[in-house]
């Protein structure tokens, strides 16, 4: 009781408060005016197309063995999990479109995001943190070059271009999963699993699914382009901001998953 | 060519420079001394534009820094030199390449043209065999070399070095120092050199400033900095104070 009523407390209180809130909002409030920047880079003329290419290279290209395997057993774990709650039913044929549509309306965008961010999204924060911390930054801006357009738009365009692909990748390979499984390990016919997805998937679903990638693709390059830029100094500061994009975006991932399914399906 | 009035910069309530003024001559080659964390390299970052000051006024070659558009800025920026601390080359990047990114990114030139300029600064700074080398490659006083030879692929005016012998063995930073020396002597640039390596660098400047809690308390031709009779200059310049000398003397 005495903490409410002493005048003292409560006004270190309400400073150290307000500090603590004024904090996050500044720092919302930059990263805002960082995708701002970005935006408008990505969207005004010298796009560096070489570099775009580089990008789309390392997030996209290399990123194919590790969404193909998550693909696959994700695709073979709905597939065992789908097939006995579908046969207590009586709806076992419905298999196909079950897989087909958890891959292409949900786990696909959301599992190809996580993947992307833990395997390109720390590299991509790391080495901007690196060029930060040994000065490449300052020298890009001191040669009059825009480091804006450097570093961090070719990694936006690179997500944004490598994300759907790589989503529709997974969506089929994770398909192809289910079918290993529902058909060959348990016996239900090949020509249903297929045919009852044409009947049941529309052209909304797959659109859906690539407005998730999309969306995701430019969280992912946002967050870890933005974490790397301010990275503190030194190898403590770059770490730490290869762990807090990684974590920041994957979580951003789930909570813009939520309204991004809610609008768009 | 330089002209900084009354500059004042502070970091929360740490105020790192206070009322800093300071001249630099066309053709001039200045050295920046003080103790480490005491604002020379911010300094040079407030010089070029890469911070703003929180008070006073710089200009570089007759332009307010403060008041110019970005625009501007980039086009002041490159009549301008930086020679950083780490050397700051692009490690994905060759030697060559690092020191022809400025000219393919900023000029108009043909491969062939931008090949033979790098060549030569390769060449100036003796760096021609390593142009392929990738900067993990070299040792510390090839990477400063290296970083000169960008600094100076574009003709600049003006080189501002930040602490360029930091981490080398006496006789290389000795070596990068000479190096220094006759790039200044032989192209007239107007240069600021932040360094510790003191006696060297008055071998190759012409005026010394010396910064001390933020402010400049000395800017002399170097001979007559080692004369001062200011106790901080005196232990700077010599490493003891004038009763640690006498002890040393009486001792001897």
């Amino acid at each position: 009781m005495n903490y409410f009523i002493n005048p003292n407390r409560m006004t270190l209180w309400l400073s150290t408060m307000g500090a603590a809130l004024m904090t996050r909002v500044s720092r919302l409030g930059k990263a805002g005016m960082f995708l701002g920047q970005t935006l408008f880079y990505c969207l005004t003329p010298q796009v560096q197309a070489e570099r775009v290419l580089r990008q789309t290279w390392f997030i996209g290209w290399k990123s194919l063995l590790v969404i193909g395997m998550t693909g696959t057993f994700a695709g073979m774990v709905v597939a065992l999990q789908g097939y006995p709650a579908l046969r207590r039913m009586g709806s076992e044929a419905l298999l196909g479109p079950g897989v087909a549509l958890s891959l292409i309306r949900e786990l696909g965008p959301v599992l190809t995001a996580l993947m992307v961010t833990g395997r390109a999204g720390s590299a991509i924060a790391a080495e901007i943190g690196i060029m930060r911390t040994s000065e490449q930054i300052d020298a890009l801006e001191l040669m009059g070059l825009n480091p804006f357009r450097y570093v961090v738009v070719p990694n936006v365009l690179a997500s944004l271009l490598a994300l759907p692909v790589l989503t529709l990748a997974f969506d089929a390979i994770g398909i192809l999963g289910g079918y290993l499984v529902g058909v060959r390990l348990l016996g239900l016919n090949g020509g249903t699993y297929f045919w009852e997805m044409s009947n049941y998937l529309e052209m909304k679903d797959v659109l859906g699914g690539i407005y998730k990638a999309l969306t995701f693709g430019l969280l992912i390059a946002w967050v870890c382009c933005y974490k790397g830029y301010y990275s503190r100094f030194g190898a403590e500061g770059v770490s730490a901001a290869t762990t807090q994009a990684v974590v920041n975006a994957s979580v951003l991932i789930l909570v813009c998953d939520y309204f991004v399914t809610s609008v768009v399906f | 060519m330089i002209r900084v009035e009354n500059l004042r910069k502070s970091f929360g309530n740490q105020e790192v420079l206070r009322e800093v003024s300071l001249e630099v001559q066309p053709g001039e080659f200045m050295a920046l001394i003080g103790s480490s964390g005491g604002g020379k390299s911010l300094l040079l970052k407030l010089v070029v534009g890469l911070l703003k000051p929180d008070r006073g006024r710089i200009w570089v070659a007759g332009r307010d820094v403060a008041a110019l558009s970005r625009r501007e800025l980039e086009s002041l920026r490159s009549r301008i030199g930086f020679v950083f601390q780490g050397g700051a080359l692009f490690d994905s990047m060759t030697v060559y390449d690092n020191v022809a990114f400025p000219l393919r990114e900023k000029t108009s030139l043909g491969e062939k043209d931008i090949y033979r300029k790098v060549m030569r600064e390769l060449e100036l700074v003796g760096l021609r065999d390593a142009a392929r080398k990738y900067p993990a490659q070299l040792s510390g006083g090839m990477l400063k070399r290296v970083a000169l030879a960008r600094a100076l692929v574009r003709d600049p005016e003006i080189v501002l070095f930040d602490e360029p012998t930091t981490g080398l063995d006496p006789v290389v930073s000795r070596a990068v120092l000479d190096l220094f020396g006759s790039v200044h002597r032989q192209l007239k640039l107007t240069g600021i050199l932040v360094s510790h390596e003191i006696p060297r660098i008055f071998e190759i400047v012409q005026k010394v400033v010396m910064l001390h809690e933020g402010r400049i308390i000395a800017a002399e031709p170097p001979a007559r900095l080692c004369a001062s009779s200011n106790p901080v200059i005196r232990q700077f310049v010599n490493g003891t104070t004038a009763a640690q000398s006498a002890r040393v003397e009486e001792l001897v």
